[in-house]
């Protein structure tokens, strides 16, 4: 089972990253490019069989505890 | 004085810090490796500066979670003080023993320079021998110290005399050329509600020695001397 963890800076969160895209991206002549945001994919690998709602609960608590930080990001949890 | 200076793979302000509270204190730090379990009965525990574990995740994310933290916020609830500079600031907030975050500099650019802050309280053990207003100059070197926090949080710390420095210019004045990084108010340095907690970014330990450029972290480590004796 592959689950797929998408972290963003949450909206109102200055993403300094996300504006030296969006400059480099002016440069290069691409026209029409509104806000650029930046953020992390992290993929895992669960056990096949696992209960879909165990591992779903299972994984928000990773993202509570370690692989997010709720002060500045939001998350997104994908499992297929 | 006791001190434990917590050391992680990537960390590397240690030595300075122990030359430091050995300079003030009279008494050696004690090195706790991050792979230990005991960090013995200190007065205060530094988390000093650094990269630990290069960063990985998001600075100081690592470390908050590693065993030996788990001691270092027991001792936390217990009363002991924790000073965290720099990288050791960006694990107190990954812990929570601080609120707030420390994001990119809005500039994106590692900022290795002297700086004034302005002491905003007297009223705690780490800055009690110093005045409020005081400005002193000190280093900051990161890459990651732009200090964020949401508005409730921001007028907690303010309305309850918890921010320690702010980032101004040489008159003390608090103005946006002085901000370094993008912290929300200036902000360099932040305390815990009972004030044991003292987490910065600028880097006091380097403005101690003689062949250092200036001694303005004097007053500071002094200030947790006196607390402690």
């Amino acid at each position: 089972m592959k689950v797929t963890v998408k972290i963003m800076l949450k909206n109102g969160v200055l993403d300094p990253q996300g504006k030296a895209i969006e400059h480099a991206l002016g440069g290069l002549g691409f026209e029409g490019v509104g806000e650029v945001r930046q953020g992390k994919v992290i993929t895992l690998e669960m056990e096949d069989g696992m209960d879909k709602e165990e591992v779903h609960a299972q994984v928000v608590r990773m993202c509570e505890s370690l692989l997010a930080n709720p002060v500045i990001e939001d998350y997104d949890i994908e499992i297929i | 004085m006791k001190t434990s200076i917590i050391v992680f793979p990537g960390t590397k302000c240690e030595k300075d810090m122990a030359m430091d509270v050995e300079k003030i204190s009279g008494r050696k730090a004690n090195m706790i490796w991050h792979k230990e379990t005991d960090i013995g009965n200190p007065d205060i525990i530094i988390l000093p500066g650094g990269f630990s574990y290069g960063d990985y995740l998001r600075c100081g994310a690592m470390a908050a979670h590693s065993p030996i933290m788990q001691e270092v916020i027991k001792k936390a609830k217990n009363g002991t003080k924790i000073l965290g500079v720099c990288n050791g600031f960006q694990m107190l907030v990954e812990t929570k023993l601080l609120p707030g975050a420390l994001l990119h500099n809005r500039t994106l650019k590692f900022i290795c320079k002297q700086v004034n802050l302005r002491t905003e309280t007297n009223n705690s053990p780490f800055t009690q021998n110093m005045n409020k207003g005081d400005i002193i100059k000190v280093p900051i070197a990161h890459g990651e110290g732009n200090y964020f926090a949401d508005e409730k949080t921001i007028k907690t710390l303010e309305d309850n005399d918890r921010i320690a420095f702010k980032y101004c210019n040489e008159k003390g004045e608090i103005d946006e050329e002085s901000n370094p990084n993008g912290s929300i108010n200036n902000i360099a340095g932040i305390f815990s509600e009972d004030k044991k907690i003292l987490g910065m970014m600028p880097h006091p330990e380097n403005s101690i020695l003689d062949y250092q450029a200036n001694q303005n972290g004097k007053s500071l480590f002094e200030g947790i001397l006196k607390e402690i004796a």
